[in-house]
């Protein structure tokens, strides 16, 4: 079971209060009028999958219900950062060398 | 090839079974192959020899990263069943139930496929009604599937519980009789015999690290940790890490993986008659031949490439098998594991060309690849020997996702293929 920060809480919990919503950052297209079908399935349905780190949305449901980012490794499923909703993702040059560790 | 039969086994006895050679080579990779297939689990092995026995394409090389069956083969819960509601589904699956009943002999090896029998329980109205309108779409489908009231239920079942003071009482169960289970690591091996016989390169320890392509854009070779191989075709069967091989030929596919935990508890005597499976309250169990209770839990609900899963996830399922079956509460567990499985939006598989001219893919089987192993390599195959699906396939396209037409096994069931 993970240990998970809620950078709104500012505190560490067990994974159970909270639920993962997967990848971080995805837009939905501003104008659905002009969005192809090529640009739909990108928004619904393509994800990065990535073997490595990866910046996902995590939501605090049996805290303070809010909705934050996390930048986690997939395999070793270590944390290295958590953010609030609509800051920016951190590069992995920004981060102390032991995050991740 | 050695035939094994009776008068083998009567033969090799004399010499105390010492000389019964290996079941397959373990050949150097060559320069060049017609197809190549990433990934030795039992669907990879699975095409390999359906593409060498009905199609005739016998140039082809099986690259594994590990040992093959070693992945999601060697780690399933081993169920065979084909009950599914949406007609491609069922065909599809349906089909390997064909091919399961005659896979031992066809393969000349014991898969032990045991038709035991599948029980899925209903423990709420809902239940009881999704599970008898999956009924009425099998039975419109050619797919066996029968309901069961509780004490019907426990008549097949004895360890079951029904009685009505537990959380989630027993209201019935959808009882598929083809259903059952198979030796999983014996159907990757049958596969991997009968393809090596057939001229079939498995090279283990082999990871792909690249997809090489050419001007046009189309398939040229891969290159592995044993150097480069040119290929004319390949086909991509790499379950959980599917997504890491294609991004190598720039091919974006609408997966996630997830870790799924199984465990297995001390071997007893039989005890334990079919397959009984809960979705709502999430447990699956039967009993393998060797005695140990085979039990499923569910996913994590994060993208891992871990191979560990969560040790709530697992508890929560045993909460649920010792509320079903009181006489095991005082067994004790013997081993637990994850493997990585590949889910798509929709829970059901893909089985397709790709945009890129020679690159084929079979994957997103998620929680439930195992039954499919026999059917999925027969019809991949087809697919890369004609450029072109099978008609059994053809719905299982990765352009579903852009025409809406998806077959929606997630709705249907929430959880558990």
């Amino acid at each position: 079971m993970l240990l998970i920060y809620c950078p709104y809480c500012q505190v560490e919990r067990a994974e159970v209060e909270f639920r993962c919503g997967g990848e971080a950052h995805i837009a939905r297209p501003s104008d659905p009028e002009k969005t192809t079908d090529e640009d739909w399935v990108e928004f619904l349905y393509m994800r990065a999958n990535t073997k490595g780190v990866i910046a996902e949305r995590w939501r605090h449901i049996h805290g303070c219900g809010r909705f934050f980012n996390a930048l986690r490794d997939t395999v070793s499923d270590n944390f290295l950062t958590f953010y609030k909703t609509g800051e920016p993702m951190p590069t992995l040059e920004t981060l102390p060398q032991e995050a991740g560790k | 090839m050695k035939r094994y039969s009776f008068l083998e086994l009567a033969k090799n006895a004399f010499s105390a079974h010492q000389n019964w050679g290996r079941q397959w080579r373990s050949p150097e990779p060559k320069a060049e192959y017609d197809v190549v297939i990433v990934g030795a689990g039992g669907h990879g092995l699975a095409t390999a020899y359906y593409l060498a026995s009905e199609h005739g394409i016998r140039n082809v090389a099986v690259i594994e990263k590990g040992w093959l069956g070693g992945g999601n083969t060697g780690r399933n819960t081993t169920i065979v069943r084909s009950n599914y509601l949406w007609e491609e589904s069922a065909a599809l699956y349906n089909h390997a139930i064909g091919l399961w009943q005659n896979l031992s002999q066809e393969l000349n090896y014991n898969v032990m496929y045991s038709a035991r029998g599948v029980l899925m329980l209903a423990h709420t109205v809902h239940d009881v009604q999704s599970a008898q309108r999956h009924i009425h779409a099998n039975r419109l489908a050619g797919v066996q599937n029968e309901w069961l009231t509780p004490e019907q239920a426990k008549d097949y079942c004895p360890p079951l519980n029904i009685e009505k003071n537990i959380r989630y009482p027993v209201m019935g169960a959808a009882l598929q009789r083809v259903g059952g289970t198979a030796r999983h690591d014996a159907v990757a091996w049958g596969y991997a015999r009968g393809a090596d016989a057939l001229g079939v390169d498995i090279i283990q320890n082999c990871a792909v690290t690249g997809i090489r392509r050419n001007q046009n854009g189309s398939i040229e070779g891969v290159e592995t940790a044993k150097g480069y191989i040119k290929a004319k075709k390949v086909g991509v069967v790499a379950a959980g890490h599917t997504s890491v091989v294609m991004d190598m030929a720039g091919v974006r596919l609408p997966l996630e993986s997830f870790p799924l935990q199984a465990l297995v508890s001390e071997p007893v005597k039989p005890a334990f008659p079919c397959v009984v499976m809960s979705n709502t309250i999430h447990a699956y169990i039967s009993q393998s031949d060797k005695g140990e209770l085979v039990i499923g839990a569910g996913t994590d609900q994060f993208v891992s490439y871990s191979q560990a899963g969560g040790i709530h996830i697992t508890n929560h399922t045993i909460d649920a098998i010792c509320e079903l079956f009181p006489q095991f509460r005082r067994m004790r567990m013997l081993r637990n594991w994850g493997g990585i499985v590949d889910t798509t939006p929709d829970r059901s598989p893909i089985l397709s060309k790709t945009p890129v001219p020679g690159l084929f893919v079979n994957c997103g089987w998620g929680t439930g690849g195992f039954k499919a192993t026999p059917g999925s390599g027969h019809v991949f195959a087809h697919t890369i020997a004609k450029d072109e699906p099978h008609p059994i396939n053809a719905p299982f396209t990765i352009d579903r996702f852009r025409t809406g037409r998806l077959i929606d096994e997630a709705a249907a069931a929430a959880v558990a293929h």
